[in-house]
């Protein structure tokens, strides 16, 4: 994992630009873009997330759609419950919910691995979606529940009330820069994970779990917490998601909602750091792009998977860090 | 009673077509090792091809032979088996499972929105078939002659895929090359060969599942991720890679349906996919599986 290993210095030195960029794009670009960004980053989120099981741990999940959908309806019912409309209490909801189903599911799901993890997982997540889809009562069903412009920072930051152009403008500046901030901060802490001698006890087990046993790192335990910390991460993800997306309905918590969040990650390469946000990214302004101009968006996406599987298995990251490698060998 | 009798039959009813479905979905991975998650996809494919053929010949042919046509489905979705095969999977093998699984999910995103270029957004029909039939009584109620055609269709598939699996020489070949690919490989089986008649052998009984239930359900978008995710439940149950498993799992699953529907309709589903993890926890093997 020589790309993985690359010395902080140098990769703050290639962040600081992106981060910049990040930061003028609101006065650049149309609102839209910056609200199609959003939707990018948070999924990157969630991707990252995702990416500590199936990259660092060597554990697919096909059931992530149940952490990010407890993210949301955390929220949707924080808001319908209590009627308190805070992003920060937004957030704690939507980790607290998805982190006490992640610690119920992680227990029963660890104790497997390879295809029986995925299908145990994928199991449980349409437990959830079906238990969405029939309360209707408590859930809304197929109509999901609405979340409204939640007012961020204590109340310091709201949407101007009584205007209704006012809510794009939120969207694009003051939650988009909302989102940027816990962006940056979950890839820094994610960062830090990963590198620390938990993140090296988990590749661990990944590349030799009788190994890993044997000098000492307890397997079940480091996979529970490893699990633990991804659903978080996609809780969270789903949490901020909610209010840019103004509703939730149990289409997030369908197993083809995990596949697509599997679908980021391998996109942009699952043996890097940085793979599953650039997949995150790319997909999202590739399946924008694909429902805008074809109704037949899947049979793109399709192909485009199929593709990479056999041609680019290492995703965009990791074909470009081979190109990279190459040509600097080469020069 | 009566109503007893015909919730019965209609729970042997969702068992057939789940047998089928998940009796290919469980050869494939006994002996290919693939979770194949476009198998419900295949099971459309089946289920739109006879709905076209029996639109297409409807009128210009007499209604009894129209059930010729039935197996059109099947056969379809076995020739795509066979072209998806070595195309797709075979550069996989080598490769770690995640792929398998990736590869079959992109394809199940193709085979989607191919249904629906082919033929068009709307549900397709072929309910003659199923009102030429008519329907008997039973006690006081009746039912469909139809619902019992495909329950006699379902047993029949059952019994023959047991006598091909365990009575033939294809059969010890084919459970040989599941136990071991390697050891069946050195003693001059060609793995491929088995390979994508195991893939197209699956593909046809999801074709053949997809075929039958059409007169009486219609042929729509998104069937086949819904089938595909029962057959999972099945296949859970009754055990991976088992043909005996998915009868039990298929009976399980249509009797809890049936009776979830009638009973308990709001959590139907999540006790069937309880269920399904209340197995994998206690015996991940499923309950006829070998670990």
């Amino acid at each position: 994992m020589t790309s993985i290993a690359a010395p902080p210095k140098r990769l703050l030195l290639y962040a600081l630009p992106i981060v910049i960029l990040l930061l003028v794009l609101p006065f650049v670009v149309e609102p839209y873009q910056t609200v199609l960004l959003s939707y990018g980053l948070i999924f990157a989120i969630a991707a990252l997330g995702f990416n500590l099981l199936l990259g660092y741990t060597g554990l697919l999940s096909f059931g992530h759609s149940a952490y990010f959908g407890m993210g949301a309806y955390g929220v949707a019912f924080i808001v319908k419950y209590l009627k308190i409309t805070s992003m920060e209490v937004f957030l704690l909801g939507g980790i607290l919910a998805s982190t006490l189903v992640a610690a119920l599911f992680g227990f029963l799901c660890v104790r497997y691995t390879r295809i029986f993890f995925g299908i145990l997982t994928l199991a449980l997540s349409q437990v959830l979606w079906s238990l969405a889809f029939k309360f209707f009562w408590i859930t809304g069903g197929t109509d999901g529940l609405r979340v409204p412009t939640p007012s961020l920072l204590g109340g310091q930051v709201t949407i101007a009330l009584g205007k209704a152009q006012d809510k794009m403008d939120f969207l694009a500046h003051r939650y988009y820069y909302y989102v940027l901030v816990i962006f940056c901060v979950c890839v820094a802490v994610m960062w830090v994970i990963v590198h620390s001698p938990f993140g090296k006890a988990l590749q661990a087990i990944r590349d030799n779990e009788t190994r890993a046993e044997f000098i000492g790192v307890q397997v079940w335990h480091y996979r529970y917490v490893a699990f633990l910390v991804s659903g978080a991460y996609t809780g969270l993800a789903g949490a901020l998601w909610v209010p840019l997306n103004g509703l939730t309905t149990p289409d997030i918590l369908v197993w083809t909602f995990s596949g697509k969040i599997v679908f980021f990650t391998v996109l942009g390469g699952f043996q890097t750091f940085f793979g599953p946000i650039i997949g995150a990214v790319v997909f999202n302004y590739l399946e924008t792009y694909a429902v805008g101009h074809t109704v037949y968006w899947q049979l793109v996406l399709g192909v485009v998977l199929v593709v990479l599987v056999l041609a680019l298995p290492a995703g965009i990251v990791g074909t470009a860090n081979r190109l990279f490698l190459k040509v600097r060998r080469a020069t | 009673m009566d109503v007893l009798i015909i919730h019965f039959l209609n729970a042997l009813l969702y068992a057939s077509v789940l047998f089928l479905i998940a009796g290919g979905l469980s050869l494939i991975y006994g002996v290919m090792r693939i979770v194949n998650l476009a198998h419900g996809n295949i099971y459309a494919v089946g289920a739109y091809t006879t709905a076209w053929a029996v639109g297409r010949m409807l009128g210009s042919a007499p209604a009894i032979t129209l059930y010729a046509l039935l197996p059109v489905g099947a056969v379809a979705a076995a020739a795509l088996g066979a072209v998806l095969e070595p195309t797709l999977l075979r550069p996989l093998y080598k490769r770690a499972e995640e792929y398998q699984l990736l590869i079959t999910f992109g394809l199940l995103l193709i085979l989607e929105d191919l249904l629906r270029l082919i033929w068009g957004p709307y549900p397709l029909s072929a309910s003659s078939l199923y009102e030429a039939l008519g329907s008997l009584s039973i006690g006081e109620s009746i039912y469909p002659t139809y619902n019992l055609a495909v329950i006699v269709v379902g047993g029949i598939a059952a019994a023959a895929l047991w006598g091909f699996v365990y009575k033939t020489k294809f059969g010890v070949i084919l459970r040989a090359t599941s136990q071991n690919m390697r050891m069946a490989s050195a003693l001059g089986v060609n793995v491929n060969r088995v390979y994508v008649q195991a893939f197209t052998l699956g593909c046809f009984m999801a074709g053949l599942g997809g075929a039958i239930i059409v007169p009486q359900q219609g042929a729509v978008l998104g069937m086949g991720v819904d089938a595909l995710v029962l057959a999972f439940v099945v296949v859970v149950i009754g055990g991976l890679g088992s043909l005996e498993g998915a009868l039990l799992g298929a009976l399980m699953v249509g009797v809890v349906r049936e009776f979830g529907i009638a009973f308990f309709p709001e959590i139907e589903l999540a006790v069937l996919y309880l269920m399904a993890s209340i197995v994998l926890l206690i015996r991940p093997a499923g309950l006829l599986g070998r670990a």
